[in-house]
């Protein structure tokens, strides 16, 4: 459904933060998308819906070419993308129903939008999906009176009211506590399955990535290194995304691996409870 | 690099290199130099008899404007009247002229860097020229009263509001309106929807600090004809009457300082 070929994006300084990517996406799968900060994940999701420029190769949403388009065209194929922020990037100052509305940005007119007269069939879809995500009771509150969590349902909502066909979604839960993340990734797991929704995610913690991905996409320095289920992520294939780590070591005498509802947060340690 | 090597071969850390210290203490002599030549200079301008019997002159004046002819006061209330409509109106005019050329002037909102700098343009000049001298020449194009005062305030207005406004424009955070554009919002939209409610809080607060600014301007237009409690006070001083000067200079202190408290108010409502 989406298809990458030879991407490759560099930066007027010179950084080149993209090469030769091909990827395809099919319908329904998420995938996520591991790597070392810097690795190009957040350039590579923002070279799908445009918000940074690709200097090369063709990018297809079911077909249809996205690295030509402008004006008109390009806000028509950004409504089929809806995205999801590490930050929420919801607007602080307007409230939680306002910025789930602004979804349906690139489907009405200024002056609807500007006096905030939506069609009718839009509220009750936004209606709809703050009651789905859990927020119909804040939906007169301003965004920056939410919790962290709250503001990523808004921003999940708002990508959501877009009635996309892909999400993209960068670092969902960077900003969130363990047990928010996790109830974050499985809500866009869910929104997906129900919706039928392909997506692609940009994240850090690996063993969410494994817990509620597809398919799992590593890249190193620009380049595509690992491309599988997450079952074959071993340890070698983490050091090649990321490096030499020792990625088994624990501190401390071996404990008897159990099921939490909160792994904590260190990296390694979470990581080897999942590999083993 | 202030870091050297002592005699017994450990590194040593200074916080300049000496070059970088004489070179300070260079700028420095040559600044005190500077200061005082200019001092030497004034002083010797400075026509000293006139300067020793200021004291006298101040007490003889300040004795002719006590004490104050309260009377005087009834025939303020219309002038007083005027200047705060041609600050307030003034103000009005200036920021609803300001706002548009503020979006045009911001790096992040601007079409075209040529509109850019025609917005830039314009805001420079408006700021260059005092309201005074925007009196002056308005008062000569339009005629003398009220709404040369206006149109002198909305156009010194313009600068000083766009400029604060365009700068707020800029510092804005970018990821809101990252998320907006990715809905398949127009330029516009994103504006109205990721800029603006980012750039309100500001733009009231700008708005209402030069309100109060204009306030104080406004009551000297009259000095050039251009309206309001300024046209009084210039004629008091032309036929030497200090003890009305004193009543309306009361009357100016009076104003500003409600003026204050009521903008601190609003500002502190609105945010």
């Amino acid at each position: 459904m989406l298809t990458l070929e030879g991407v490759g994006k560099r930066y007027p300084t010179g950084d080149r933060a993209l090469s030769d990517i091909d990827l395809a996406l099919p319908k329904g799968q998420v995938m996520a998308l591991i790597g070392p900060s810097g690795a190009g994940k957040s350039t590579l999701i923002r070279c799908v819906n445009r918000l940074v420029e690709p200097s090369q190769g063709h990018i297809r949403l079911d077909g249809d070419e996205l690295t030509t388009l402008s004006g008109a065209g390009l806000r028509r194929a950004r409504r089929s993308m809806g995205m999801i922020f590490q930050e929420y990037a919801l607007v602080d100052r307007l409230t939680v129903m306002e910025n789930v509305l602004s979804g349906r940005l690139g489907y009405v007119g200024f002056w609807r939008s500007f006096f905030r007269r939506y069609p009718e069939q839009d509220v009750r879809e936004a209606f709809r999906l703050l009651e789905r995500v859990g927020l119909d009771h804040a939906l007169d509150k301003r965004a920056d009176a939410l919790s962290g969590g709250q503001r990523q349902r808004v921003g999940i909502a708002r990508a959501l009211l877009q009635s996309p066909r892909l999400l993209l979604v960068d670092e969902p839960t960077a900003s969130l506590d363990p047990k928010t993340s996790r109830q974050i990734m499985r809500l866009i797991r869910e929104l997906c399955a129900e919706r039928g929704l392909a997506a692609i995610i940009n994240i850090h913690d690996v063993a969410l990535a494994r817990q509620f991905a597809d398919r799992i996409v590593g890249l190193n320095a620009g380049r595509i290194v690992f491309d599988g289920a997450p079952s074959e992520l071993t340890s070698d294939i983490l050091t090649t995304i990321y490096g030499e780590e020792e990625w088994d070591t624990r501190v401390g005498p071996e404990e008897p691996a159990e099921e939490r509802s909160a792994p904590p947060r260190a990296f390694d340690v979470a990581l080897s409870g999942a590999v083993r | 690099m202030p870091v050297s090597t002592s005699s017994a071969g450990l590194p040593l850390w200074q916080r300049r290199t000496t070059a970088a210290q004489w070179l300070r203490f260079a700028a420095w002599l040559f600044g005190l130099s500077l200061f005082l030549l200019c001092w030497k200079v004034i002083s010797d301008n400075t026509l000293w008899v006139f300067v020793e019997d200021a004291g006298r002159q101040g007490s003889d004046l300040l004795g002719r404007m006590l004490p104050p002819r309260w009377e005087y006061a009834e025939k303020l209330w219309r002038p007083m009247w005027d200047t705060l409509n041609i600050a307030t109106l003034g103000t009005a005019l200036g920021v609803l002229m300001a706002f548009p050329v503020a979006f045009l002037a911001a790096r992040n909102t601007t079409p075209h860097p040529l509109v850019r700098s025609l917005a830039l343009m314009i805001i420079v000049s408006s700021r260059s020229i005092n309201s005074l001298i925007w009196a002056m020449l308005l008062v000569t194009i339009v005629g003398p009263g009220v709404l040369a005062g206006i149109i002198a305030i909305a156009l010194r207005s313009i600068g000083f509001v766009g400029k604060l406004l365009y700068e707020a424009i800029e510092e804005i955070h970018p990821t809101p309106v990252e998320a907006i554009s990715a809905t398949g919002a127009s330029r516009l939209q994103v504006m109205n929807y990721a800029v603006l409610p980012q750039v309100l809080p500001a733009f009231a607060g700008i708005s209402l600090y030069r309100w109060d600014i204009n306030i104080r301007e406004s009551t000297v237009l009259g000095l050039v004809g251009a309206g309001g409690i300024g046209l009084a006070l210039n004629a008091s001083i032309n036929s030497l009457a200090w003890s009305q000067v004193s009543v309306i200079f009361v009357m100016i202190f009076a104003t500003v300082i409600v003026s204050e408290w009521m903008s601190a108010r609003v500002r502190r409502a609105m945010i």
